[in-house]
């Protein structure tokens, strides 16, 4: 298929419930593809590095476009993509701190994962942030260690007195080398592990995995299996909705909002301790099938709890939107115009809040999607306020896609074996998480008469958005920070794997 | 004299004792608002009690003059809760100060907390400190004009015959105190940290206020300042309370009427406290730059009420 008009370019078909190809390019059309993709309105999903070649994988009207670019031995060096798309600066520079391949023509040459502690590489010194200097311009360091208990990451603020000037985030502090730890795991087992690259997506982490994997042994999964799996999906995204929208409330000072969120979030994970054996549902997806089914007992239940959670988080919604406090905090605050937004390439929830309607769940359905027609929650002002928006128009959605995906639970087995492949093969899957577009690309290779995974790599849509942020609190109160960061929730521990 | 003394010992211990009480009960409170269930009232004791036994760590580079604040602002707002008549307007001490000296007493107490805050040369104690300095700036006047409306009303400025005069006269509403009383109100949110100005709960480094001040204390250090926030929250409850409801409270013609102020000032306090937490948790932390506006309607109010007084003489 001719996906990319005017260069030569022959893609195969990946076997996938979704559309995907998969390419080769050489290196002199490497940013010629990608500003193809750009022309036609697509968007970069993934960029990153095997030991023998570049990957890219773009998502254009169609599908995903995977790409790869083999590297010369002699050289290991690939184009930069930057210009076109400026998301790929900071994948460009881990590809360097993990891979070793130069990037010709790059601007930014810092090292990004790489903090100069690892065995056998150089200690990198003071990281040179970028100075802001002028009239009363002052530094505020914080962290990578923070008051409360979150995440590792610094952020480097040039302010003049509360205005902020430029925020500079460091990132890195929780790279564990999960791709190097893929490679020891058996491919029908590896899934816990995606499972774990960030907890609070990890159903889609999962699921995108079996994606891949199935897609790679050409393996079909039972009706009754993708039901279950998007149910799963759907909880996953109700439980982080309503943990954020607590959060934001509290984050502005209104500690009601967060109780009461964290009690309905704390219902929701109970019942799904009870039915699916993990409060987070980890390892609930599984290659093949998930790994638990559901009783009529348990269908009875999520029913009665979609019930409860509809009128509650409606009545939440009134008092929010009622509350003038709490929406002064809101409006206005840590914007990302929808201009800003389709340049620097902002995805997901954070970009749908920003007018940038994408979501994989209705731009190219896998089933059950495709029966499920979704309503994609939109937003045009790009603020704090549009993105609490947005999240609670995706729990109801998320609470009505429930109710339809267990009125039409299909009967059948909910888990079915995945027949290892004998020759290597390539497979690619992506999940609409809750932040965003989850995406995982594997390649199979058969070792000693068994299947081994070669290469996994795993991307998560933070990568795209980390960088936004640093824009959208341009001209905001340093004390409005916390509050835009937890607007957006992006990951540290997907980001920095 | 002798029940003078009995008094003036009384009120100093006794604020010493309930302040963390108050905090506990505030907290307390809060909680049970949001549906949550709460910590033992006894909580700020256990937490004073812990921070006593741990050992202060210390910056390198600290002045003594850091290692020195903690002691100064305690003693601060010990002495300011020693003028302020709660219990009994006989009070040897209150000559040494009147209500001017009292609102220098509070200014003087921010000043060595926001400058040992800026003294060991964190982001975050300068960050605290300005912002500190911000809202205590705008927030004095406004308690100046609070005292002055109550001393026009008494002709005088010492806190023992304003409250004297106050609790012994005919019941009478003031159109000034009430304006008054909710500029004192709006002020007293503002000096205490508290929500809509500050979030005395907050975790988050960069928005905090007083909080940000008191980052790099441990130990005594930090258990010292904590009680003297609990110090001045008290003063700030008991100065509110004499001002705009003093009765109840003993003098030097009725010292046994003391024993009858403990109870009722308990149960002032209780009232207030329960109060205070219901207007936190209904309302958001604004942001930092409406705290501005949010003082000058309370100096706003309080001019009001001084002009009632001397337009009208109501």
């Amino acid at each position: 298929m001719d996906l990319l008009p005017g260069l030569d370019l022959r893609c195969n078909r990946l076997p996938a419930p979704l559309p995907q190809w998969h390419g080769q390019v050489d290196a002199p059309s490497w940013q010629t593809a990608a500003r193809a993709v750009r022309e036609r309105g697509g968007r970069l999903v993934s960029l990153w590095g095997s030991p023998e070649a570049v990957h890219g994988a773009y998502r254009l009207p169609e599908g995903l476009l995977w790409l790869t670019l083999p590297l010369d031995p002699a050289a290991r060096c690939c184009p930069d993509l930057s210009p076109v798309f400026p998301a790929a600066a900071r994948m460009q520079r881990a590809m360097t701190d993990l891979q070793d391949i130069g990037i010709t023509g790059a601007t930014d040459s810092r090292p990004w994962i790489d903090h100069g502690t690892w065995a056998g590489h150089s200690p990198a010194g003071e990281y040179p942030f970028v100075r802001v200097t002028g009239d009363g311009v002052h530094e505020i360091p914080v962290g990578p260690v923070h008051a409360g208990i979150i995440e590792p990451g610094h952020f480097r603020f040039s302010v003049v007195g509360e205005k902020i000037l430029r925020l500079e985030t460091r990132l890195g502090y929780t790279h564990k080398g999960i791709a190097r730890r893929f490679r020891e795991l058996p491919p029908l087992e590896a899934h816990r592990l995606a499972g774990r690259v960030s907890g609070d997506s990890t159903v889609a982490y999962a699921w995108a995995y079996c994606m891949a994997l199935e897609s790679a042994a050409s393996c079909t999964v039972p009706q009754r299996a993708q039901w279950l799996r998007a149910l799963l999906l759907e909880r996953e995204r109700i439980a982080n909705h309503l943990g954020d929208l607590g959060a934001l409330g509290n984050d502005a000072g209104f500690a009601f909002g967060l109780a009461q969120f964290s009690r309905l979030r704390e219902n929701l994970l109970r019942l799904s301790q009870q039915l699916f054996e993990h409060r987070l549902l980890m390892d609930g997806v599984v290659p093949g099938g998930v790994a638990h089914d559901l009783a009529m007992e348990g269908q009875d239940a999520l029913l009665a709890q979609c019930t409860m959670l509809s009128g509650e988080v409606a009545e939440l919604q009134e008092i929010y939107e009622g509350h003038a406090g709490l929406q002064d905090r809101f409006i206005g605050t840590g914007r990302v115009p929808p201009p800003l937004a389709a340049r620097l390439g902002l995805t997901g929830l954070a970009g749908r809040a920003s007018g940038m309607a994408n979501d994989l769940r209705c731009d190219v359905a896998c089933p059950p999607y495709d029966r499920l027609t979704v309503r994609i929650a939109t937003h045009r002002n790009g603020d704090v306020a549009a993105r609490v928006a947005v999240r609670f128009d995706e729990i109801f959605e998320s609470l009505r896609l429930t109710r339809t995906l267990l009125d039409t639970l299909p009967s059948g087995p909910h888990r079915v074996p995945v027949p290892m492949p004998e020759q290597p093969a390539l497979g690619a899957g992506s999940v609409e998480g809750w932040r965003g577009e989850v995406f995982v690309a594997l390649a199979l290779a058969p070792q000693e008469g068994q299947a081994v995974l070669r290469d996994c790599h795993c991307h998560d849509p933070s990568w795209h958005n980390w960088p936004v942020l640093e824009h959208a609190v341009m001209g905001n109160i340093v004390p409005d920070f916390p509050l835009i960061n937890k607007s957006f929730n992006l990951s540290y521990s997907g980001h920095d794997l | 004299m002798n029940t003078g003394l009995l008094s003036q010992l009384l009120e100093v211990l006794l604020a010493l004792w309930l302040a963390p009480l108050l905090t506990g009960w505030v907290n307390q409170w809060r909680a049970w608002l949001q549906n949550k269930s709460a910590p033992s009232l006894l909580q700020p004791y256990r937490k004073l009690h812990k921070l006593f036994h741990k050992e202060p760590v210390l910056a390198e580079h600290a002045s003594p003059f850091y290692r020195m604040a903690p002691y100064l602002v305690f003693g601060a707002m010990a002495l300011a809760c020693a003028i302020i008549p709660s219990l009994s307007t006989d009070l040897p001490l209150s000559p040494a100060a009147d209500a001017i000296a009292l609102v220098g007493l509070f200014a003087l107490a921010r000043v060595f907390l926001s400058l040992a805050a800026m003294d060991v040369g964190t982001a975050f104690g300068t960050l605290g400190a300005r912002r500190d300095m911000l809202i205590g700036f705008l927030a004095e006047p406004a308690l100046l004009m609070v005292l002055f409306c109550a001393s026009l009303l008494s002709q005088s400025t010492s806190l023992t015959t304003i409250v004297d005069q106050f609790a012994h006269r005919q019941f009478a509403i003031h159109p000034s105190l009430a304006l008054a009383g909710v500029a004192f109100i709006l002020v007293s949110l503002a000096e205490n940290a508290r929500i809509p100005v500050d979030n005395p709960a907050t975790h988050l480094e960069l928005t905090m206020v007083h909080e940000a001040l008191l980052l790099e204390y441990s130990g005594r250090h930090l258990a010292l300042l904590e009680w003297a926030a609990s110090l001045k929250l008290f003063a700030y409850a008991c100065a509110g309370l004499a001002l705009f409801f003093p009765w109840g409270v003993a003098d030097a013609r009725s010292p046994e009427v003391l024993l009858l102020a403990l109870p009722v000032l308990m149960g002032k306090l209780a009232v207030s406290g329960a109060l205070l937490a219901l207007l936190e948790s209904v309302s958001a932390k604004m942001r930092i730059f409406r705290v501005p506006e949010f003082l000058a309607s309370a100096f706003l109010l309080a001019v009001m009420g001084m002009l009632i007084n001397i337009l009208l003489g109501a």
